[in-house]
């Protein structure tokens, strides 16, 4: 038998020798046969992945190879604000400042909610969505208001979903729950990529090109501070909030988690959170807890301050307390 | 260079053995293949869309992907229960087989790989994974050393199996320290595969559904029921469908396995009931949930009582002597197999989300597309595992070896 054959199966390259022969031909019916097989599967996988024709829900080749945050040079991180700015005015018709701010010396905010002042009226929620660009549909919060009965910290017996005419109510009494920016943080001793840390001011962020969105962080937040894009975020055009900042309200792609940043467009700029800003009672209260001078210091060694869940070790930067 | 034109060469009859068979063959790989292309097709949507068209939320963030995920690690770190018995107390009887253990864990290592791959949200970014190119948290995180175990458990047994089948086709023996070293460390590891995936819950101190050091016995107990009963359901067919004997008395040494095992695992189940119900504390919630409902939520009940009453069954059956015949041993394996897939897939994984740390409660059931994709992958596990053994099995009978060209006839294809 000799390998010489000249066949023209296109591509295929010849298995089988060439002249007449029984085995001959049997061979060459199983090459036909197998190759049938292989082109109809290959043909199948083609029609299978039709969907992928509406793809346009991951980033462009500079987003994919786009290196961690910490090893960006300002050069290259000049580059991905602007990049970042030019899409989100292509996408939102709107021209945004965005910015890479970085953590002040000599500062590590606190936060302090007194739970006696709070009525529960959810303006913070909705001032944190407005000022944050989250998703408005689906619609992300931040923040999480329960109506807990008097006489209990049970949380099972809060409720999430509370709509009556007025507020407060008697009776009950009224816990926001954000991201406690922990100084022993779970969420970020479990990313396998560290796209989440601490920042020096105590901030936990989330680089979010770089977080490859396995969740594990929502399932290790002890307070059920974060919330994961599970579609592209949608938000309309005359809603964008244009100042914003790489690690805080930038618009997120989708498939990626996200959390409170305690404002940290505004804050590391010298403002006040939006959530406090909107407070109507003055129950919330934010500060640099290195300044002995501070509202928050003073609150922190003169209130009943707690916090919550210190049973589980994460040593929340977010204080609670009572007046009376 | 002739030892590497041999081994493509020997790639490539593998390749081709694996696109000849019978039409029974190809009804059922035609089958699979098709099952796998809706999978396909179901996650190109998830894709495009993202994973809002998975039930899964920011209340329950972890669904039937992780479910399936951890039931199959379990299945892998399983074929240590063969290959303890032959290379540590020498059993003859199973000598053989070990290869078919080893190649089951390597197709359940896949549709790990598979069911991890596809719960990501940026699967595009799978690269920061890697370890040199992207930024591992390692040893931080419990995900990172997972990446690591059972990446590093595929590349052991694709080598074991990989070797020795390779030496079979150049009708050699195999040189001992090319393969011993790798068995006795993939004893050890495949251990750890398990243990890491327990660890993955384990480790959260904000769930106390999950945060108990029970978790990782059980996680092993249960592994070593569920996956020496699936080897044995396999090994039945494997005799089945091929010429490979397998003799009644390597079945029921594997019977004597998963006896002790499920034993092991339902008492280790009473100790976890017991501390929950007993002490009666709020931490008690995401159980309550599981066996009896919560606030009048109770998606999971039927499910768990039916792993229970399966988990049950099986072990009277394993214990009673009626399991010695064939017909019994099979019931048992199968309402084995099916009692912890249940228990360890969305029995563990979607109470530890309900209620949630705020003390909500949202429950999950996978929606249409999450199913199909998980079809999908279970399809392409199965369609691996064919195609290991209809390669694997000429080998082993010696009618596929480097001395002739072309495969030798089968003597008898059935029993």
């Amino acid at each position: 038998m000799t390998n010489s054959c000249k066949c023209n199966h296109g591509g295929g390259g010849c298995s089988s020798g060439g002249g007449g022969g029984g085995s001959d031909s049997m061979n060459r019916r199983s090459f036909l046969r197998k190759s049938a097989i292989v082109a109809s599967g290959v043909a199948a996988i083609a029609a299978s992945l039709a969907p992928l024709r509406d793809l346009a829900s991951f980033g462009s080749v500079d987003d994919f190879v786009q290196k961690h945050y910490k090893e960006l040079s300002p050069e290259e991180m000049a580059k991905v604000l602007a990049r970042i700015t030019k899409e989100v005015e292509q996408q939102y018709k709107v021209r945004p400042h965005v910015r890479d701010l970085k953590p002040m010396d000599g500062v590590e905010f606190v936060y302090a909610l007194n739970l006696t002042r709070c009525i529960g009226c959810r303006r913070c929620v909705h001032a944190c969505v407005a000022e944050n660009n989250q998703s408005r549909s689906p619609e992300i919060q931040y923040i999480r208001v329960l109506k807990m009965p008097n006489g209990t910290f049970d949380m099972e017996k809060g409720d999430h979903n509370y709509a009556p005419e007025s507020v407060p109510e008697k009776g009950f009494f009224y816990m926001p729950v954000q991201c406690h920016q922990c100084k022993n943080p779970p969420c970020v001793k479990v990313c396998p990529v560290n796209a989440t840390w601490q920042e020096p001011d105590g901030i936990t962020v989330i680089d979010y090109n770089w977080c490859i969105g396995c969740r594990y962080c929502e399932a290790a937040c002890p307070y059920w501070a974060r919330r994961f894009n599970f579609t592209k975020p949608s938000i309309p055009k005359d809603k964008i909030n244009p100042d914003m900042s790489y690690l805080g309200n930038r618009p997120r792609p989708q498939g990626v988690v996200e959390k409170c940043h305690f404002c940290l467009q505004r804050t590391r700029a010298g403002r006040y959170p939006a959530c406090l800003e909107v407070c109507p009672t003055g129950a919330r209260k934010f500060g640099n807890i290195l300044d002995p001078n501070s509202e928050i210091s003073y609150i922190l060694k003169n209130k009943r301050v707690f916090v919550l869940k210190e049973e589980v070790g994460t040593l929340p930067r977010f204080f609670y307390y009572f007046d009376v | 260079m002739k030892p590497i034109k041999n081994y493509l060469h020997f790639l490539a009859r593998c390749g081709a053995t694996a696109l000849d068979g019978d039409w029974r063959y190809f009804a059922w790989v035609g089958l699979l293949f098709a099952i796998c292309l809706l999978g396909l097709n179901a996650y190109t949507k998830q894709l495009v869309h993202g994973l809002i068209v998975t039930n899964m939320s920011d209340q329950v963030s972890w669904g039937v992907y992780i479910a399936n995920f951890t039931f199959l690690v379990g299945v892998a770190a399983a074929a240590v229960m063969l290959v303890i018995p032959v290379y540590i107390y020498r059993n003859q009887e199973l000598h053989d087989l070990v290869i078919f253990g080893e190649l089951l864990a390597i197709a359940a290592i896949l549709m790990c790989l598979g069911f991890v791959t596809v719960d990501l949200g940026r699967p595009d970014r799978f690269w920061h994974l890697i370890p040199g190119i992207g930024k591992f948290n390692f040893p931080g995180s419990m995900l990172s050393w997972d990446v690591i175990v059972l990446n590093g458990y595929l590349i052991l047994n694709l080598h074991i199996c990989g070797y020795l089948l390779y030496r079979r086709y150049q009708n050699k023996k195999p040189a001992w320290w090319a393969y011993m070293p790798f068995v006795f460390v993939g004893i050890l590891w495949a251990v750890s595969i398990h243990t890491v995936t327990a660890f993955l819950y384990v480790g959260l101190g904000g769930r106390p559904f999950w945060n108990s050091a029970i978790v990782g016995p059980r996680f092993l107990a249960s592994a070593f029921t569920a996956g020496p009963a699936l080897i044995i359901l396999a090994l039945q067919v494997i005799r089945w469908v091929t010429d490979y004997r397998v003799s009644d008395r390597a079945l029921l040494t594997l019977r004597s396995i998963v006896q002790v095992a499920m034993l092991i695992n339902v008492f280790l189940l009473l100790n976890e009931l017991f501390k929950e119900f007993y002490t009666g504390n709020l931490h008690v919630a995401s159980a309550k949930y599981l066996y009896f409902g919560l606030h009048g939520h109770n998606a999971l009940v039927p499910w768990i009582w039916t792993a229970i009453a399966f988990n049950l069954t099986a072990m009277v059956l394993l214990v009673l002597p009626a399991s010695r015949s064939l017909k019994w041993l099979d019931v048992a394996c199968v309402l084995a197999i099916l009692g912890i897939w249940i228990e360890k897939g969305m029995g563990l994984v979607v109470p530890g989300f309900v209620p949630t740390p705020l003390g909500e409660v949202v429950e999950y059931s996978p929606s249409l597309n999450e199913t199909l994709i998980c079809l999908g992958i279970w399809a392409f596990g199965l369609l691996c595992y064919t195609v290991l053994l209809r390669v694997a099995v000429p080998i082993l009978k010696g009618r596929l070896d480097g001395s002739s060209e072309t495969l030798r006839p089968t003597l008898a294809t059935n029993a």
